[in-house]
């Protein structure tokens, strides 16, 4: 046992590692890593086109195109879900975006260091809660608060926009798209923080030197070279946003119908199959419902895809810049 | 006194010759155990319906005290799930909430037996000032669930509950957005009851709802009922019993106002109609003192099992399950087979082959 220990020890220094092959071995092993992230999704997407393919031959786009949802009867259309998929997550964003890089804002410019730390531990335990904890707390809390105050004083001073018209029953589109907006908030807070951690302080020294206001640095100096950043920081929340299931689906109201009011219940393409998947029986609905698995894979690839198209627009004039 | 090295060394050898029969003695008794434990506790998986799950378990834990050699593992994934799984034959035994459709039972590869356990009702409750007890019928529950009726002072509400005081507000209807076997027990009666119903909405653990708000599971709906006024939706007996909700008395077809409770439900079980396959729907039974939105849960299992062992152990524990075990049901609110069921049901566990 000894000897051959003792000869591995000795063998070692003879053996030459060229340093070319452990860098094209590296090179490799990363590569590998990349590519089973595209796997997965290659297989995630076949895999959800293989259990739609009856739903994808008898609804074709239809599915797509239609608003019709009926299980009885077999007619599955997904489009209110698309709907409402695409609403919450832009309500979500719409709140999310401005309230997340404000206070990444204040976190890295404004903020003493002392409070820096507690306000980043509480944003982060904010990252911690459970969505059906949020969702729970979304019934039992922010609905009722919603339909009895932000909703009538909403309709009191905006009624006059179809937006804010119609009965309002609190469960609602705008009550899923406020518990998706606080789910996103941690990590679009935290990706932007990071971001505007690493704009270099002579950025700033040199618009402070130009005799700018602290607010003018901010925007001159610090905003405006972070904002491709900043944006990423959004996209990656969108994409959380878009597949939000169980608090959204707690207090959206589940209903699939497109609606202009924000005050009418609303359904996402997620919601529908957590809440029917475990007792779908037919093979049609199952395929249906696989199909709608598709339809938010597909949907997560177009967003994200537009978003990066608008990015490189966005930072085409900064480059030249 | 010290040892001298020599008598150390042989110390040393000695401890490690009996430290390595202590090894293998050791590794003895743990393929030992190994065996004998794989040998003597077989397990019988099982899947399926959400509803029932809480006396499964109290089932599985008692029997496992009468019967230690066998040992039963249930998830609760839900009715389509536990078919799915009985039909692939993953599982040993499925449940489910809804009896399976003849499309589904041609696609097992055997003949599948629908074992009734238990019962449960859905009540219909709701959200008025003082939380009196009211009364509804059929027809009147099919128009408010399609949204024809949309305010508490309908005159239709008013006639059949003469001397309550309804309010002059909205009625919002709260459903179940989850499939469920609650949903497919009240779509099956106010299929039953309406035909405008069957033909516009039609039966399923999830439907096409004509009004209303979607709330996930029992709490849900309760927690949507219970904080807004004016709002009407049904949840699971059970549920409604422990959570101290108001329930409607619901008009049977004898036509006698009944509010839910086990005795009802027991008693709508032995009124129903149920063919020799036990596929039955019990809503509206002809019974004078049935409550008419009930139904049953099923044990799903094939009737030629594959493993003898296996089999002849479900079998022991089918029969010990409806009769032993069905005394349980009513501590956990689960309504029980009657006595002419019950020995139906035997019947039929014994004509299990394995």
């Amino acid at each position: 046992m000894n000897t051959a220990a003792e000869k591995r020890v000795q063998a070692r220094p003879g053996v030459v590692f060229p340093r070319a092959i452990g860098d094209r071995l590296f090179k490799w092993v990363t590569l590998l890593m990349a590519l089973s992230v595209v796997l997965l999704i290659v297989l995630i997407g076949y895999e959800l086109a293989h259990g739609s393919a009856l739903a994808l031959r008898k609804f074709g786009w239809r599915f797509l195109t239609t608003s019709d949802w009926d299980p009885v009867n077999e007619q599955f259309g997904a489009l209110p879900f698309i709907f409402g998929t695409l609403v919450s997550s832009a309500i979500a964003l719409l709140i999310a975006a401005p309230l997340s890089i404000a206070t990444a804002v204040f976190l890295t410019e404004i903020a003493p260091y002392w409070l820096r730390q507690i306000l980043t531990i509480f944003i982060e335990l904010l990252a911690a809660v459970p969505s059906v904890i949020l969702g729970l707390w979304g019934i039992f809390v922010m609905v009722p608060w919603l339909r009895e105050h932000l909703f009538p004083w909403l309709r009191g001073s905006l009624g006059f926009l179809p937006l804010f018209k119609g009965p309002i029953y609190g469960v609602s589109m705008l009550a899923g798209g406020i518990i998706i907006a606080i789910m996103i908030l941690p990590i679009v807070t935290s990706v932007s923080r990071e971001i505007l951690r690493s704009v270099p302080g002579l950025q700033r020294e040199a618009a402070y030197a130009l005799g700018a206001t602290r607010w003018e640095v901010t925007r001159i100096a610090v905003l405006s070279y972070a904002k491709k950043g900043l944006f990423g920081a959004i996209i990656l929340g969108l994409g959380r946003a878009l597949g939000e299931t169980m608090a959204v689906t707690m207090v959206i109201g589940n209903t699939p119908q497109i609606a202009a009011s924000m005050f009418a219940p609303g359904y996402t393409l997620a919601s529908v199959v957590a809440n029917e998947f475990t007792e779908a029986t037919s093979d049609i609905y199952l395929n249906a419902l696989f199909e709608i698995g598709l339809v938010l894979l597909g949907l997560t690839v177009l967003v994200n895809a537009l978003a990066q198209l608008l990015l490189l627009t966005f930072s085409g004039p900064r480059a030249q810049a | 006194m010290e040892k001298s090295p020599q008598t150390a060394t042989a110390t040393n050898q000695n401890v490690t010759k009996i430290m390595k029969k202590l090894n293998l003695a050791l590794v003895g008794a743990c393929v030992l155990v190994a065996q004998t434990s794989g040998w003597a506790q077989m397990l019988i998986n099982g899947a399926g319906a959400t509803f029932p799950s809480p006396i499964y378990s109290k089932w599985f834990d008692e029997y496992a005290r009468i019967d230690p050699s066998v040992r039963f593992n249930y998830q609760s994934i839900g009715s389509g799930g536990g078919q799915k799984q009985i039909m692939a034959q993953t599982v040993d035994f499925g449940a489910s909430d809804g009896p399976m459709s003849d499309e589904n039972l041609a696609k097992a590869p055997g003949k599948l037996l629908h074992i009734p356990t238990v019962a449960g009702a859905v009540v219909v409750t709701y959200n008025l000032p003082g939380a009196p007890t009211l009364k509804l019928d059929g027809s009147t529950i099919a128009d408010i669930f399609q949204g024809k009726i949309t305010s508490w002072n309908d005159r239709r509400l008013g006639a059949l509950n003469p001397g309550l005081a309804l309010p002059n507000t909205d009625l919002v209807v709260v459903h179940r957005s989850d499939g469920s076997g609650t949903s497919y027990i009240f779509s099956d009666y106010l299929s039953n009851v309406s035909k405008d119903w069957e033909t516009r909405v039609g039966r399923n653990t999830s439907v096409k709802w004509p009004t209303g708000l979607g709330a996930k599971g029992n709490e849900g709906v309760a927690g949507q009922v219970k904080q807004m006024p004016g709002t009407i939706g049904y949840v699971e007996l059970a549920y409604a019993h422990q959570n101290k909700l108001p329930s409607a008395a619901i008009k049977n077809s004898a036509g006698n106002f009944i509010t839910p409770s086990l005795e009802s439900i027991t008693e709508a079980l032995a009124t129903a109609k149920i063919p020799d396959d036990f596929r039955f729907s019990m809503v509206n039974p002809p019974g004078e003192k049935a409550y008419p939105i009930a139904g049953a849960t099923w044990l799903l299992v094939y009737q030629q099992q594959q493993d003898p062992e296996k089999g002849k152990k479900l079998v022991g524990f089918l029969e010990w399950a409806v009769t032993k075990g069905e005394a349980m049901g009513s501590a956990l609110d689960y309504a029980t087979l009657p006595s002419q069921l019950q020995a139906r049901v035997l019947e039929r566990i014994k004509t299990i082959k394995y």
